[in-house]
């Protein structure tokens, strides 16, 4: 399965306020009780500026990135349903940054 | 296939084909088997051969969790192995789910065997601590099982007992490590982290159901052969039924996978005259009708071949006499209850089903919105940071589907007579009926 770096809000320390729908339109949305509903598509490195922002501000620090298996099925390079590609090093980079620290472990 | 010692099936095995095998030996009523008997019936384990040779066995066997995901036992194992540090080995009895009984029977009935795979995992994966984690009202006698086999030396390392809070989430894993840890056993957010690198005390953790064990045990005597004699090639083994709704009450009963459900049950192409629909894999499982009941075997990948799932092995058969509507929304407004209340969506998504579903079934004017139901359903899938809120969507939406005509006619005329029946689905507190057969023990 392709992975590919993935946005994740935790539901337990998100309260809802809604703030990062204004600071990541492009992949946060609302539910009608003021939840975000963030989109399954992979995070692109166009993106990453606005992923950032809204893991740094938000109040509860709830959103996460992370490398992860994707559903959204993406050709590979090949063609075929090999693993895919890795990460590219810019990716990482940012993942890390992100993470607030050196690579997970 | 990995290549192994396989393990030669002692004299003493049973034949690979008989039933029971969990449940052999167990008359329909009595006390537990106590650990003479206990060895007695199934001779010691070797825990020298377990070290060394079970991981490649369970592999070959096939087994996979009757916790209710019908995850691989081996790919577990090789994660909490991969990660590198010694593990804990949790057995999780808490049997949270009020149409589940099995895992309570295994542990008052034949605990040594629960035990066993216990032991046999912390042996193979060299644990640094084992915890049965089980309900208050098996916890006394789960001690003394436990001190027995500790005067003995069965345990590689000692296993404690810790007390399961009651409730329908307890028992979910992330909550019961929490539980572990005397922390309030409610689900943490894990996808960062799963238990199996980062569990209790940061530690690696194997979190195993009580059933799950018993059949590591069984593995860890007579091998993957021996254990793949009954059941399919994807489903290999049997497992344990509870089955609720048919006279006489529930009963927990052993079944190799892939019997026809029918055979299982005991139902005859007339089923439909008795019963109007069935609930497979408990209160966060799927409805079906009758007719694809009787279409289906006993395995996860038949059901979900149709949309559903055996979760933890739990069949309840809906007699006529009920309102399915009102069943529903009594089970829906209990679940909604049993929400541990932390995040957003699974909250005021399962508030706002309960108001429809309640509407729906009880209401004179029924004006409720079903519409909505679809779109709530749809809203809290995957947003909690448990899958209890997934559930609850899955047993609302194949409801509608199969109890579509009843949906109908309670919007047009509202609800029939039948709305003021008992409930005929169990709750917990509600004593269980018992009957012949392996009887399934009220809580
Ligand atoms: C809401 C919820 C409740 C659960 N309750 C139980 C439970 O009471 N007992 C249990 O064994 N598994 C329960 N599970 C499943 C566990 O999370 C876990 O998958 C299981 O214990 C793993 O055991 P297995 O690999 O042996 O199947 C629950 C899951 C959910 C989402
Ligand atoms: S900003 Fe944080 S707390 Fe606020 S809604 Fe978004 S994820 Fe939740
Ligand atoms: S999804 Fe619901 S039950 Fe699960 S942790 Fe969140 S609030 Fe609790």
């Amino acid at each position: 399965m392709r992975r590919a770096l993935k946005m994740v809000v935790d539901p337990v320390s998100c309260a809802g306020e809604g703030l990062c729908a204004e600071l990541f339109p492009e992949r946060i949305t609302l539910d009608p009780w003021g939840y975000p509903i963030v989109s399954d598509e992979p995070l692109t490195p166009q993106l990453m500026e606005h992923a950032r922002r809204a893991v740094d501000m938000c109040p509860h620090l709830a959103i996460h990135v992370m490398d992860a298996p994707v559903r959204v099925p993406t050709p590979t390079r090949r063609g075929g349903d090999g693993p895919g590609p890795e990460p590219t090093r810019a990716e990482a980079r940012i993942v890390a940054q992100l993470r607030g620290g050196g690579p997970r472990r | 296939m990995t290549t192994t010692m396989h393990r030669e099936v002692t004299s003493g095995a049973p034949h690979p084909a008989a039933l029971p095998r969990l449940l052999r030996g167990l008359r329909p009523e009595g006390g537990a088997v106590g650990l003479g008997e206990h060895l007695e019936r199934w001779g010691a384990l070797d825990l020298r051969w377990v070290r060394h040779h079970l991981q490649p066995e369970l592999e070959d066997s096939g087994l996979r969790g009757h916790g209710g995901a019908a995850f691989p036992v081996a790919a577990k194992w090789r994660s909490v192995a991969a990660a590198g540090r010694r593990p804990t080995v949790i057995l999780n009895g808490a049997e949270g789910e009020p149409a589940s009984a099995k895992d309570a029977l295994l542990l008052a009935r034949t605990p040594h065997l629960v035990l066993d795979g216990a032991a046999a995992a912390a042996a193979a994966l060299g644990a640094g601590r084992g915890v049965a984690y089980v309900p208050r009202h098996l916890s006394d006698a789960l001690l003394a099982a436990v001190g027995a086999r500790q005067r003995h030396g069965l345990d590689p390392v000692p296993v404690e007992v810790l007390e399961a809070p009651p409730g329908f989430i307890s028992g979910q894993e992330s909550a019961a490590v929490n539980g572990v840890q005397g922390r309030p056993a409610v689900p943490s957010f894990i996808e960062i982290r799963p238990i199996r690198e980062r569990g209790v005390d940061g530690r690696p953790t194997l979190v195993h159901n009580a059933e799950t064990l018993a059949h590591v045990a069984l593995v860890a005597r007579y091998g993957a052969r021996w254990f793949r004699a009954l059941g399919t090639e994807r489903n290999p083994g049997t497992t344990l039924l509870t089955v609720s709704g048919r006279p006489g009450g529930p009963v927990v009963q052993e079944a190799a996978f892939g019997t026809p459900l029918r055979e299982v049950l005991g139902l005859g192409p007339d089923a439909t005259r008795s019963y109007q629909g069935a609930l497979l894999g408990g209160y966060g499982g799927t409805w079906v009708t009758i007719d694809t009941l009787l279409g289906l075997d006993l395995s996860e990948d038949s059901a979900r071949s149709s949309s559903a799932t055996l979760g933890a092995g739990i069949v309840v058969l809906l007699g006529h006499d009920a309102c399915p509507l009102a069943e529903v929304a009594r089970v829906v407004r209990y679940m909604e209850g049993e929400s541990a209340g932390q995040c957003g969506p699974c909250v005021h998504g399962l508030a706002a089903l309960d108001e429809v579903l309640q509407g729906l079934a009880f209401a004179r004017q029924s004006r409720a919105n079903v519409e909505a139901i679809g779109e709530l359903c749809a809203l809290v899938e995957g947003r909690g940071a448990c899958r209890h809120p997934d559930g609850v969507a899955r047993f609302v939406t194949s409801a509608c589907a199969v109890f579509a005509s009843e949906v109908a006619a309670h919007l047009r005329s509202g609800p029939c007579r039948r709305v003021g029946a008992p409930s005929e689905l169990p709750f917990r507190g509600r004593v269980l009926r018992r009957q012949g057969g392996v009887a399934a023990r009220p809580r």
